[in-house]
């Protein structure tokens, strides 16, 4: 039963993993990329490891390390991200040219 | 489960088209975030398939030292020194 569980959990993982990546290809500037990839592939890495934890069997020393390394994933990538995009803003990326509103740039020039 | 794997990998390759082709430094900086994002997960799936349990300690050192590598990319994005 645990072993069920947790390929369901891999291969919406992988799932999730696929659209992130088709997503960094396809999206037209480095912010929408970085909003679909980011969050996208962080979700599927968190299901990978939790399958991990599943098919290890519970609180093996695998099934303890996947859910420590959950925690660092959970906590790092969206940090790490909001400084990707920052940095992006103040070094100068363009938007692309149909999006809507940059409320960064309107706190910038109150 | 093999299957899994290879679809990896052509992710992978996605995130590699984008580090070769992008625009922008950002681009490559995010690429090379969620390309360390994929090799956690490459890491769970070889500790599976090899039934080694330390596969799992290359992945949270991976983690922890991916990070530390996006938040040196961001600030060096931004244009100030490492000790800033």
């Amino acid at each position: 039963m645990m072993n069920e569980i947790g390929m369901v959990l891999l291969i919406i993982g992988v799932a999730f993993d696929l659209l992130g990546c088709i997503g960094i290809v396809r999206l037209p500037d480095v912010y929408n990329r970085l909003q679909a990839s980011t969050k996208s592939v962080t979700l599927g890495t968190w299901l990978i490891l939790l399958g991990v934890f599943f098919i290890s069997g519970g609180f093996t020393a695998m099934g303890i390390k996947a859910l420590i390394c959950i925690f660092f994933i959970v906590l790092a990538s969206p940090t790490a991200a909001h400084a990707l995009a920052r940095g992006a803003h103040i070094s100068g990326v363009k938007l692309w040219e149909k999006s809507v509103c940059d409320k960064y740039e309107e706190d910038k020039s109150k | 489960m093999t299957y899994l794997l290879i679809i990896l990998g052509i992710c992978c390759f996605l995130c590699l088209y984008r580090i070769a082709r992008g625009p922008t430094a950002a681009d490559r900086a995010v690429a090379t975030d969620i390309l360390g994002i994929l090799v956690v997960g490459f890491c769970g799936f070889f500790s599976l398939k090899a039934k080694q349990d330390w596969y799992m300690n290359i992945a949270l050192i991976w983690a922890l030292l991916g990070f530390i590598g996006a938040i040196t990319l961001a600030k060096y994005l931004e244009g100030k020194h490492f000790d800033e």
